[in-house]
């Protein structure tokens, strides 16, 4: 098992170094340049300023060495500086995580809290009433734009009742909170966003759940089961429910690189300072170096999900071996 | 017995109006504190103020910081850091007086220093400020003392005096540091009204008064500036008086703000921006070097159908490269009248005829086609466009719209000439120098002369018109260069938009101008019984 992970570890690098190379590429072909910062023309920075600042990004040598420049600090892991603020591409990645990582993960956690027991449920209950309106539920959930739901509860729950806020995720006087305080303030910030994302999100994880439920509970060994006389319960809970669960594990693992990856819309609509506004920015700023810095992490993080679901899949299913 | 209490009530009205006036000279004191909450979609990108070239930074440096000079609510030069200025008879030095006694906000006196500094930081090419045109003209820099600074320019340089309103930054702090590379971005020390006080990124910046500020200390103690980067959002941010201050779009301005709510609570503004949409031809296009079809096409759009049709009315159509309440816009300019039959009339005599029928005119067997690109994410420039599509199409032109993200727009389109037109508009400093827009020599890839317009008396007058001090001379040659531009309709100028700001009703003392609200901003204030945030 270690040295399976070991050689897996290895295996990643050449295929990390080809994401990056041709990560690389791809963003330095897209058309525009970091120095086009403004929607409008400014006359004041004239064409000899422009170049100068190309000169000073080093963005006028060829794109090759360009690329070997930025492995280099890479392999030191320094992801070098934002071309928009100067700042290091590390620290304003690390500003943006908690809070992106804070939401997913909270979201990650009540939909599988949610979204389990709606399959499991509707699966014993296949074609009831029941199951039609979950499935039903489920489907609204994946059908509404996200953004036209979070416009809607924004203005029932924090227009017209006033009970929370808006958007943000501090109050004005957050500084001068104590610890308590600031955690529920928090909180109340995060609840609608939360919200918007699980209810989202069900449809996937409760289909597929009950998907694998229906396909488990055709099998022979849950026959054999009910012939032993096992309570219906020990049926579904503890045969049943084991098998039914190992594909879960796969989506878990992919859902990794999604914990940091954060989305642009849901940010922006409720002026959350995370990831997917970070990395939106920078797409359209050029800002090359913190692009980079955002998809190297993400690959990263897809290519150890995936290790991890490999893993995690032996652990739980003493028919596979890894070697 | 009658007179008696005649004269005793007189007495009393004059005491009574005496006290009044009293009270109203030097009795009347607005009450400090409370808070703004500004609401805005953009985050500043830096606040080192010469690196910074976003609306945001800029709004946000201006409050920290100050320049040497300054634009007053009518749009004069005053001074700022300056007390005063002196240019001499050649026009080739600026001599600045400093204002004595004015403090960095960590306490070190301001002085002549803080501006020889700057100024070094600007001409140095290592350092990645956009802002260095202007200073390349400067080709010495001499204190003569602490209060005492003298300019000297390699030829007379007239937007050399504004483009000393940048904003000075001081030399005691950041004498030892890589400008890019700094920590007083976190945390700036200027000179200005507000002083910073903490910055969480892509939630809000906060800032606080500067009780000894030189021009006096603001009535408003703080001041926070909320990123919320959505339209809708902000709006409903509005609805709860979270916030205090936004801008809005025309149709938020005339439909959706006239609630009772927004009516009890808010008092909308507007005024003329400092920028123009227009429509610009390649002129190397052979179909829009004949001056004719340009003149054509520009009776051909009715432009206040677009400002009523696009801005709703918030709005004026604009027949020049100036701002509009400046002495550099010329009024005696007027828009010519919407009249397609003499569009159509000056085609014809430009050889453009249908003779097929089909609708479409045509030149040598070649349809008059042509698209027109514009930039994503502005939403009344393709609006714009749509209006002018259907305009032409009634004399007898298809046009095509493309709209183009805006960093592709500028590297592949705008720099390398591949467009026939283009809808944009542009920014207008205070100072009306348009030499880098409209001289001929500013054709090459990257410069902003993209259309490739030449016209000699252009070049002449642009160039007079900077090395003159005196504002009489440079009226004339920009207002002549006015008639030109319209005369040739190298653009087809189309409107200048308003500003829309809208601010919750507890604040006082605002004062429109036209240079807009936020000249006086130190003196806006709230009355003690309406204050909403009190610490």
């Amino acid at each position: 098992m270690g040295r399976y992970i070991v050689r897996r570890l290895f295996g990643l690098i050449p295929l990390l170094l080809g994401i990056t190379l041709i990560t690389f590429f791809v963003i330095h072909l897209a058309p525009g340049r970091p120095v086009d910062l403004e929607t409008q023309f400014n006359p004041k920075v004239s064409l000899e300023v422009r170049e100068r600042l190309m000169h000073i990004y080093g963005l006028d040598r060829p794109l090759y060495i360009q690329y070997l420049d930025w492995l280099k600090r890479f392999l030191c892991f320094d992801f070098g500086v934002s071309f928009v603020d100067s700042r290091p591409v590390i620290d304003k990645i690390a500003e943006r995580i908690p809070i992106t990582l804070t939401i997913e993960l909270v979201s990650l956690i009540l939909i599988l809290l949610i979204g389990i027991p709606i399959g499991i449920s509707s699966a014993i209950r296949e074609g009831s009433f029941y199951d039609t309106m979950m499935t039903v539920f489920v489907f609204i959930g994946f059908a509404v734009p996200g953004f036209w739901l979070s416009l809607m509860l924004m203005d029932l729950v924090g227009v017209r009742w006033g009970i929370l806020p808006v958007s943000g995720i501090r109050s004005l006087e957050f500084e001068s909170f104590g610890f308590f305080e600031k955690l529920i303030d928090i909180a109340r910030h995060l609840i609608l966003p939360v919200l918007v994302s699980v209810f989202g999100s069900l449809a996937g994880i409760s289909r597929y759940m009950r998907s694998n439920m229906l396909l488990v509970l055709k099998q022979d060994y849950i026959r054999t089961a009910r012939a032993k006389g096992l309570s219906e319960r020990d049926v579904i809970y503890k045969h049943a429910l084991k098998n039914a669960l190992l594909p879960v594990v796969t989506i878990i693992g992919l859902s990794v690189p999604g914990l940091i990856g954060g989305s642009v819309i849901f940010e922006s609509i409720f002026s959350i300072p995370g990831m997917g506004r970070l990395f939106y920015d920078s797409v359209m700023a050029r800002d090359y170096p913190v692009i980079m810095g955002v998809l190297v992490i993400g690959a990263v993080l897809t290519l150890l999900g995936n290790l991890l679901a490999d893993i995690s899949y032996a652990l739980v299913d003493p028919r596979i071996k890894l070697e | 017995m009658h007179k008696k209490v005649t004269i005793y009530i007189k007495a009393a009205m004059q005491k009574a109006a005496f006290l009044f006036i009293v009270v109203a000279i030097c009795g009347f004191r607005p009450d400090y504190g409370d808070a703004i909450v500004v609401g805005s979609i953009g985050e500043p990108r830096t606040l080192v103020p010469i690196l910074a070239s976003d609306s945001a930074s800029g709004t946000i440096c201006s409050l920290i910081f100050n320049g040497l000079v300054k634009y007053d609510k009518d749009l004069n030069l005053v001074g700022d850091l300056a007390e005063r200025w002196k240019i001499s008879e050649d026009g080739l030095e600026i001599t600045f007086y400093l204002r004595r006694g004015v403090r960095w906000h960590d306490g070190v006196p301001f002085t002549a220093r803080d501006v020889e500094f700057t100024y070094k930081k600007l001409i140095d090419p290592n350092v990645k400020t956009p802002y260095s045109g202007d200073f390349q003209m400067v080709s010495r820099l001499d204190i003569v003392d602490d209060y005492t600074i003298k300019v000297v320019y390699k030829e007379p340089f007239a937007p050399g005096l504004s483009s000393w309103g940048i904003n000075i930054m001081p030399a005691h702090i950041l004498e030892r540091e890589d400008l890019n590379n700094t920590s007083f971005s976190k945390n700036p020390i200027g000179t200005g009204p507000y002083k910073f006080r903490l910055w969480k990124r892509g939630d809000r910046i906060e800032l606080l008064s500067n009780h000894d500020y030189f021009e006096g200390r603001p009535y408003i103690e703080r001041y926070i500036y909320r990123i919320i980067p959505d339209q809708a959002t902000l709006f409903l941010e509005l609805r709860t008086e979270a916030v205090d201050y936004a801008s809005l779009t025309p149709l938020q301005y005339k439909q959706q703000t006239n609630s009772i709510f927004f009516q009890k609570n808010f008092q909308k503004f507007n005024f003329s921006s400092f920028g123009y949409t227009y429509l610009g031809y390649n002129l190397k296009d052979p179909r829009f070097s004949d001056v004719r079809v340009r003149q054509a096409i520009n009776y051909a759009i009715d432009k206040e159908e677009i400002v009523r049709g696009v801005l709703m009315g918030l709005g004026r159509v604009t027949t020049g490269p100036f701002i509009y309440d400046s002495w550099a816009y010329n009024k005696n300019v007027l828009p010519v009248d919407y009249n397609p039959e003499k569009a159509k009339e000056l085609l014809r005599e430009a050889g453009w005829q249908d003779t097929d029928g089909d609708g479409i005119i045509e030149k040598d067997n070649t349809k008059f086609s042509f698209t027109i690109i514009t930039n994503q994410g502005n939403n009344e420039r393709l609006l714009t466009a749509i209006i002018i599509q259907r305009r032409l199409k009634e004399i007898g032109i298809d046009v095509k719209i493309k709209v183009i993200e805006w960093s592709a727009f500028v590297s592949e389109f705008i720099d390398k000439r591949r467009f026939e037109a283009v809808l944009l508009g542009w920014g207008l400093s205070m100072d009306p120098d348009i030499y880098d827009i409209w001289h001929s020599s500013k054709t090459r890839e990257g410069e902003f002369n993209f259309i490739g317009y030449s016209n000699e008396e252009v070049d002449r007058l642009l160039l007079e018109a900077r090395r003159t001090f005196n504002q009489e001379e440079r009226r004339k040659a920009y207002h002549r260069i006015h008639e030109i531009l319209y005369e040739e309709q190298p653009y087809l100028f189309l409107y200048v938009s308003d500003a829309l700001p809208i601010i919750h009703k507890r604040f006082k003392g605002i004062d429109i101008g036209p240079a807009g609200i936020g000249h006086n901003f130190i003196k806006w204030y709230v009355p003690k019984s309406e204050q909403k945030y009190i610490r």
